[in-house]
């Protein structure tokens, strides 16, 4: 087996005393498009976040190499040098801050044209937009891919790409998904959306806090849909047999 | 250096080139103190100008359906540490007409200065002005600014403010804006203010929307740093039917400093409608853990954020 990009073994994760996330192990390769399935409250984002190192989300045990790097002691800025990120669900707005300048951060040479054209948006249109509220969730959603496509990471944390996006625009996402593999990156994909988990490489099932579910992308939608979990027997995810 | 010289070195200080006043097409008064050092008229435009021991008191005239290309410059200040400078200042803009002010307050070596500004502004039917104010107070923090304004827009009439404070010291500024909106006029006022140390903020701005269908709108961005103070205070009133109106302030607060801010909406019409909202706290978590996660740090976050509130 090749050396994972990202190896996370027996994270930990409590609040308010409730384990959320519970000894989870989960691999990711270079370059691989891994999905990440769960109901509501089962801690995918939770697990984002942890990874991202966002305040408030700091293990309780548990290892994460990134890269072969222990990605847990350092600050999220750090974490994104060494080229991890997330695209959060629902994206920050800024006030005053141009879509220009949200796609170059940090790198001010950067071209901003070629992400913002891959996520469907008219560079002529939007550059000098504002990442603000004038923005729609749809525009907001596309704009927050194009930022993660121009920083070229290694893995990409994805927390529900599509949402908000018409049907006709999923396939700029899917697109962009793509794109980041094309480019040697990874991509953790957190979706509900059945379309875009088949794009997947890999894909895991999350419930109560813990992968109880690898495989093939069309093996996790099934088991999704038609099994009762294992784990939880239903009584947390909801997955019963018919 | 002369002290014309003095206050045309720091106009890059808030953003204007030294060499408007050269200009020919251009507008302009200069005033150190209540000494009026240069001026210029353009066609539409009439200034009268009467220099006295306690204020200098100006009238300005721009002619009915006058159409001012390019703006028009004021610029008072003080090149001294100390003294006192008043402004009593008329200006009308007649039916029809268009125009742009911009104002410039210079006080770049003030340690125990103050500047007392008294304006009444009347803007006719279906004219427009755009009055931007730029001040720098210098780095000391011993200025004292009380610009006090009372602005009457006419039917269809169109008045738009952007004050800014961004650069050195504020001291103590104390702003008090009384706008009254008559039928179908608009009244935009912006106002953007960086505080540090000792500074301290009053900012009252009071709209009265007096006429139908008529609209404002009060946007205040303050950021405030060390132990600086700010109280905003913005006032809307509507009394005429379909006139709209909304309040807008946010305020970033940072190490010791305090802020406040008063939304007072009052509307008397049933057809009117008034909205307010006010935000004030530290830097916004999500926006700050954004920039991280695409490698900015912390410090760098912070920055883009209140420039870009502050823009």
């Amino acid at each position: 087996m090749p050396i994972p990009l990202l190896d996370i073994r027996n994270l930990t994760f409590t609040a308010d005393r409730q384990v959320i996330l519970d000894r989870l192990d989960l691999a990711i390769q270079p370059a691989e498009i891994h999905a990440l399935l769960g109901a509501n409250g089962s801690g995918k984002t939770t697990l984002a976040y942890v990874l991202m190192g966002c305040e408030g989300y700091q293990s309780s045990a548990g290892d994460v190499l990134f890269d072969g790097t222990k990605l847990l002691p350092l600050k999220t800025h750090e974490r994104a040098k060494l080229g991890l990120t997330l695209a959060w669900q629902e994206p920050a707005r800024f006030e005053g801050v141009s879509v220009r300048e949200y796609l170059s951060l940090g790198k001010p040479d950067r071209d901003p044209e070629p992400a913002l054209r891959q996520v469907g948006l008219d560079p002529d249109r939007y550059l000098s937009r504002r990442v603000d509220k004038a923005l729609s969730g749809g525009e907001r959603h596309r704009i927050e891919l194009a930022s993660v496509l121009a920083m070229k990471p290694k893995l990409a944390i994805l927390d529900e790409p599509a949402a908000g996006i018409d049907m006709l625009s999923i396939n700029h996402i899917i697109a962009v998904i793509r794109t980041l593999k094309s480019y040697g990156g990874s991509v953790l994909l957190i979706t509900h959306q059945e379309e875009v988990v088949l794009i997947a490489d890999r894909a895991s099932q999350l419930c109560g806090g813990r992968i109880i579910y690898s495989g093939t992308p069309h093996a996790v939608v099934d088991h999704f849909r038609g099994r009762t979990c294992v784990r939880c027997d239903g009584e947390v995810c909801g997955y019963v047999r018919a | 250096m002369s002290e014309l010289e003095e206050l045309i070195r720091v106009l890059p200080m808030v953003g204007a080139e030294p060499a408007i006043l050269d200009d020919t097409r251009i507008g302009h008064v200069v005033a150190h103190g209540h000494h009026v050092l240069s001026h210029r008229t353009v066609p539409g435009l009439r200034v009268e100008l009467e220099e006295t021991p306690d204020a200098l008191v100006g009238k300005m005239f721009i002619e009915a359906g006058a159409q001012i290309a390019q703006p028009i410059h004021m610029c008072f200040g003080l090149a001294h540490p100390t003294g006192v400078q008043r402004i009593k200042i008329d200006l009308h803009v007649s039916e029809g007409a268009q125009a742009q002010v911009l104002s410039h307050c210079l006080f770049p070596f003030a340690t125990a200065a103050e500047h007392r500004m008294q304006a009444m502004m009347n803007i006719g039917p279906g004219a427009s002005l755009t009055y931007t104010e730029g001040h720098y107070h210098g780095p000391h923090g011993g200025m004292q600014v009380l610009p006090h304004a009372t602005i009457k827009i006419g039917k269809g009439a169109r008045y738009f403010s952007d004050f800014s404070l961004l650069s050195g010291s504020v001291g103590n500024l104390d702003i008090d804006y009384l706008v009254e909106v008559e039928e179908e006029g608009l009244a935009e006022l912006s106002a953007k203010i960086f505080a540090h140390k000792n500074d301290q903020i009053m900012l009252k701005e009071a709209v009265i929307l007096r006429g139908a269908r008529s609209r404002s709108l009060i946007k205040t961005r303050v950021v405030l740093e060390d132990d600086a103070r700010a109280d905003i205070t913005g006032i809307t009133e509507a009394h005429a039917k379909g006139a709209r109106g909304h309040v807008d302030c946010m305020e970033i607060v940072q190490g010791r400093a305090q802020a406040s801010a008063i939304p007072i909406v009052r509307v008397f019409h049933p057809e009117a409608k008034v909205t307010h909202e006010a935000a004030i706290g530290s830097v916004d978590k999500k926006e700050l853990e954004t920039l991280m996660a695409r490698g900015l740090a912390p410090e760098q976050a912070v920055e883009l954020i209140v420039s870009g509130i502050l823009r």
